[in-house]
């Protein structure tokens, strides 16, 4: 019982951090049905840029509380991340907004070699460590189950930014112009509604988000490096996907539901197989539920409420 | 055209010191590794090596076959890069090197070993540990350290009889080392009575092993052995800290560096263990007076392997002593049947290449950094 409670946890922390990357996805998916497959790349700027700056600003200011160090390093990764989000957009697809699906899908590739390199050629190819600025000490709130204050800050970020956005999107007026692009963005801009404007706004959004997943992910595992955001990233399309792509809850609840399956698919896999599969597995099971889901349900989870697009 | 103006002069020298030979031969030995990059200074060190072991064998003015020997080094900058492993090779053997002290990296040595083999050449590695080298079955491919599969040989045994663990649980990451040096840490704890708790596996290129390891917290395990990288190794530590986990951990070279300590950060204590192919210079046989020799002549210390790259050097010109022949095919079966008494220890080759009880150290962490513990044979 408390191995299952503690693999729940640590299901729920992997969970947050693929919902919080598959919101971004699953955003862009739903105004332009592109997959930026640069997505985790922001990921990894977000994280990196962090580290630079609390690096920096610990070097120019010895000795700063390290809740205002992470405060820092996410005040300038976000803006940073954000910029280049819009860059991208704004550079990238915008000029290929009415050529071919496969034409954006391969630029898309393309970003994502491009920030990786870039990201190679300033902060090398060695591993950085990452401080972690909250405490990792384990807590013991009954026999048997461990928690770190880092694994609760980092459930409770991610729960936050999920639902601030799922406010910004449903009550505000962004959020209306959002998910009215994202019926028809033609017949959007013909009532009024700056096509451009708006998903320049889905693509900050988005990259902020990225940021934020990737300050959360580098100093839950103490590490960043340029190839950092692969794999979160491909995790993140893949959470999207199950969840239902282009729909907002279901990408939340498609990065919980890969985060627990891959926790319990590591726990118990050889238990359910008696033996016969191990823990070598444990990304095979992920997509075998991923198979499994897209058989009886085509759009994933959550797919079919097309209305919540955004 | 080269060498016979070379001989002449140095028959000439010989001849106007007053000294009487009867002739003298120049052979060429190689030497390959990575001279630039950024594995570079473990090459230069076993460029260094190799050298100081020609130079000892100039001085002693051996005769071999009836006339007396001049050894000469050809040093090759192989990058540690297969591709260029495999150049640099084909350019030692067309240059008539009779033997060749290298390469550093397995990556290199691989590759490199089948151009060898063809040209029928003996290659003596001071350095590359990957059991894959000599399980290739070839017969001039020798090394002068111990391999992985010695490696986690060394380590299970150490683990059980040692440090009294019971019960172990082993990860790896599924790659070929990784899973080559778990395996054979797994045989050695159950043939050293132990018993092996789980057996758990991730890749290398995760950061996340929560879910793993909370199974094997569950199991009770007494250590804890991961075969693979510091970039997984680093974060493993971490998260057994964070799981409240007490079990010790264990690592192979892999863990065994810099970079590990660095990342892992206060995850790591007294019960973090790696183990390293070779022996610490102090504890070698004729380690101290090797120092002395080659800072000496180099004026800086050694790096790392230059031990071994010196006795790999002496390993080829004992073999043509013994043989009485400079001849690859001549003196090839004196290099299988050597025994040799070298810097690093006796130096005896087993059927396949590898070296006769190849030492490993044991590490644990200490102070900031590693601190040699025991060296099994």
């Amino acid at each position: 019982m408390e191995t299952f409670l503690q693999q729940t946890l640590n299901g729920l922390v992997s969970g947050s951090i693929y919902a919080l990357v598959a919101l971004g996805y699953t955003m862009v998916y739903g105004i332009l049905g592109l997959i930026n497959f640069a997505h985790g790349d922001l990921l990894m700027v977000g994280a990196l840029v962090a580290l630079q700056t609390v690096t920096l600003l610990n070097a120019a200011v010895p000795g700063l509380h390290p809740v205002i160090l992470l405060l820092a390093g996410v005040a300038v990764a976000v803006p940073v991340c954000m910029a280049v989000g819009y860059l991208i957009e704004r550079i990238g697809y915008r000029r290929l907004r009415n050529a071919p699906r496969l034409a954006p899908l391969i630029t898309a590739i393309g970003v994502s070699f491009l920030l990786q390199t870039l990201a190679m050629i300033i902060w090398g190819r060695e591993f950085h460590v990452f401080p972690q600025l909250v405490s990792t000490t384990p807590m013991e709130p009954m026999a048997g189950v461990v928690v770190s204050p880092l694994q609760i800050f980092t459930i409770v970020v991610a729960f936050a930014l999920m639902g601030g956005l799922m406010l910004l999107v449903n009550k505000s007026r962004l959020g209306r112009a959002m998910r009215a692009t994202a019926e028809n963005h033609r017949v959007a801009g013909l009532m009024g509604i700056n096509a451009n404007g708006v998903i320049a706004a889905t693509f900050i959004i988005g990259s902020g988000l990225a940021a934020l997943a990737g300050v959360l992910f580098a100093s839950n595992y103490a590490i960043a490096h340029y190839a950092m955001g692969f794999t979160p990233g491909l995790k993140a399309f893949t959470a999207a996907v199950l969840g239902g792509i282009g729909n907002l809850p279901g990408a939340m609840v498609g990065g919980l539901v890969l985060g627990l399956v891959e926790s319990f698919g590591a726990g118990y896999i050889e238990h359910l197989t008696f033996g016969f599969l191990n823990s070598s597995y444990q990304d095979i099971f992920a997509f075998v539920i991923l198979g499994a889901v897209l058989i009886f349900r085509p759009s994933g989870l959550l797919g079919e409420r097309v209305a919540d697009r955004a | 055209m080269k060498q016979n103006k070379l001989i002449f002069a140095l028959a000439a020298a010989s001849l106007a010191a007053g000294a009487v030979h009867a002739k003298e031969v120049v052979v060429r030995i190689g030497h390959a590794g990575p001279l630039t990059g950024p594995a570079a200074a473990f090459g230069k060190d076993g460029e260094n090596g190799a050298r100081l072991a020609i130079e000892d064998a100039n001085a002693k003015g051996i005769k071999i076959g009836g006339d007396t020997v001049k050894f000469e080094l050809v040093s090759e900058d192989d990058q540690a890069d297969p591709r260029t492993a495999t150049t640099v090779a084909q350019r030692l053997t067309d240059s008539g090197v009779k033997g060749v002290v290298g390469h550093v990296t397995s990556g290199a040595s691989i590759p490199a070993s089948r151009i060898y083999e063809q040209a029928g050449i003996p290659v003596i590695t001071p350095s590359s540990t990957s059991p894959k080298l000599t399980q290739q079955g070839y017969k001039m491919t020798f090394r002068v350290i111990a391999n992985d599969l010695q490696q986690g040989n060394a380590l299970g045994k150490y683990a059980v009889d040692q440090l009294k663990a019971r019960k172990i649980a082993v990860i790896d990451d599924r790659t070929a080392y990784g899973q080559g040096l778990a395996d054979a840490f797994a045989n050695a704890v159950k043939s050293s009575g132990g018993q092996i708790a789980g057996r758990e596996f991730t890749n290398d290129k995760a950061t996340d092993f929560m879910a793993i390891l909370t199974k094997i917290k569950a199991m009770n395990p007494d250590a804890v052995f991961y075969g693979g990288m510091d970039a997984q190794a680093a974060p493993l530590a971490r998260q057994m800290k964070q799981l409240g986990m007490t079990a010790k951990l264990m690592t192979g070279d892999g863990g065994c560096t810099g970079e590990m300590i660095k990342m892992a950060g206060d995850a790591l204590s007294a019960t973090t263990f790696c183990t390293q192919a070779g022996i610490p210079l102090d504890k070698m046989p004729g380690g101290a007076t090797f120092r002395t020799q080659f800072k000496q002549r180099f004026g800086n210390d050694i790096h790392v392997y230059a031990p071994y790259a010196y006795d790999a050097m002496m390993s080829v010109i004992e073999a043509m002593k013994a043989a009485n022949s400079v001849e690859p095919a001549k003196y090839q079966p004196a290099l299988r049947s050597l025994a040799y008494q070298g810097v690093t220890g006796p130096v005896a080759f087993d059927d396949k290449g590898d070296i006769k009880g190849g030492a490993i150290t044991v590490y644990n962490f200490d102070a900031g950094k590693w601190a040699p513990l025991q060296t099994i044979q």
